[in-house]
């Protein structure tokens, strides 16, 4: 027994948060589904379709037999719905996080070398995911996906209106440039989730603060946890 | 980390994956609630589309002069109509509803123009098209342009219909022509309703009958879930 009880970590998450975080994943969830769907009607890259079953619009069958589309439509009814969720969510999670000041005693500061410190230590997995207070490397991580899903509402614009934001697709190369801007959004996004997603599972914990408000749990003791 | 924790991960990254190929679309709750967000898109968009904002034209090099073919059927199943037989009927609320031969359309006045036509699924293709403002046509038979709606229905089955400002759109054609020849039987002979500011297939074909109305004209994609407006 030690003498000295270790402090706890804790994590909160405020509830505006709360929601306009899991209404943003939610939102992000049926975007990259319904986007992989409307994908594969004229694919980018000929070697590249995504498999039906991952993706949103309704049974493709039941589709076909009917209006013989092979589920397109309901793909671009989902994905014209959660544009508005996902702009909605971010909105609020951003307005949030700037002005509660959020985001910058919690995501910063951060620059360079300590990125490359944690990075490497990371990758040694040596870097211990310490609850309520982020890394450099997730840092880093969450400005860059929430840049992501601004570039993505910017090239969706440049998809949708082409004509009445004629100059928007100029930055991205003309029409078929914003397209391939889009693709390689959602797949940055997609690789995001994926780390994101993994280190969840390893500290449930965050799941529990971004869910219920708050968690808390001893310092992790074992090295290289 | 450790191996455990990766698989764990993998399992629920799986999950999420199956989550998106179940058949909540085909819900009629969900199929309600999706449609009433393509109704309110259709009105954002109607709010947004401005008359003066003129699709980009493209230098005439850049017209590609093998258009792309598209359509539900085959190019040789595409109707073949008679230059002679053929006439435009027109309906609803018009003045002059006298019916109109490919002689008495290919009389007025044209003009070229080389826009992007820009397809639901992704894809675009630039091309060069002659034709009349369907604005001039429009007021020649005495439309009634304060009605809200040009509707169209055609020799293949399809019918389309445009929101007055659209229809009204100084870039939207009756085109004649396409690559400088004229309008070839698998792309509309006599004429398709060209619209660089909306969705391909706002962009009917052969078209037969034009109406003047207040009344929403269905569309072919729309009654099968596509959005109405459709505008780009």
């Amino acid at each position: 027994m030690s003498a000295v009880e270790p402090t706890l970590e804790v994590q909160t998450h405020a509830l505006p948060a709360r929601i306009s975080h899991w209404l943003m994943a939610l939102a992000v969830v049926i975007m990259i589904g319904s986007g992989w769907r409307i994908y594969d009607s004229e694919p980018i890259f000929g070697f590249l379709r995504f498999p039906y079953a991952m993706t949103l619009g309704g049974d493709v069958g039941a589709a076909l037999a009917r209006n013989n589309d092979p589920g397109v439509a309901g793909a671009l009814l989902w994905h014209f719905a959660g544009m508005w969720l996902l702009a909605g969510a971010y909105l609020v999670f951003m307005a949030w996080g700037i002005f509660t000041g959020h985001f910058r005693r919690d995501f910063l500061p951060v620059g360079p070398v300590s990125f490359l410190r944690d990075f490497i230590a990371a990758a040694r997995f040596r870097l211990e995911h310490r609850l309520g207070e982020y890394n450099a490397v997730q840092r880093v991580f969450y400005w860059g996906v929430l840049a992501l899903v601004a570039l993505m509402i910017v090239s969706g614009i440049a998809i949708w209106k082409p004509v009445q934001s004629y100059p928007l697709e100029v930055v991205f190369g003309g029409f078929q440039g914003a397209r391939v801007v889009h693709f390689l959004g959602m797949a940055a996004i997609v690789g995001f989730m994926v780390v994101h997603v993994a280190l969840v599972v390893l500290v449930p914990k965050t799941f529990v603060a971004m869910t219920l408000g708050r968690a808390t749990q001893r310092p992790h003791t074992e090295p290289g946890a | 980390m450790n191996r455990r924790g990766l698989l764990r991960s993998g399992f629920s990254l799986g999950t999420l994956g199956l989550l998106g190929g179940c058949n909540l679309t085909d819900n009629e709750t969900v199929q309600e609630v999706l449609t009433g967000v393509s109704r309110f898109n259709d009105r954002v968009q109607a709010a947004i589309f401005r008359q003066g904002a003129l699709a980009p034209e493209f230098p005439e090099a850049a017209a590609v002069k093998d258009f792309r073919y598209n359509a539900w059927y085959g190019p040789d199943q595409a109707p073949v109509l008679s230059a002679t037989d053929y006439r435009l009927n027109l309906a609803g609320k018009i003045a002059n509803k006298q019916s109109w031969t490919v002689e008495q359309l290919h009389a007025m006045p044209q003009v070229s123009q080389v826009t992007r036509h820009v397809c639901v699924e992704g894809w675009s293709m630039i091309g060069k098209w002659n034709g009349t403002p369907l604005r001039e046509f429009l007021l020649r038979v005495g439309a009634d342009t304060t009605a809200r709606y040009v509707g169209f229905e055609c020799a293949d089955g399809y019918y389309e219909g445009l929101d007055m400002p659209t229809a009204m759109h100084p870039q939207t054609l009756m085109a004649f022509g396409l690559s400088d020849q004229v309008l070839p039987a698998k792309y509309g002979f006599p004429f398709k309703i060209r619209v660089p500011t909306k969705l391909g297939f706002k962009n009917p074909k052969y078209v037969t009958t034009l109406f003047v109305t207040n009344q929403e004209p269905r569309g072919f994609w729309t009654d099968r879930g596509y959005n109405w407006f459709s505008g780009i």
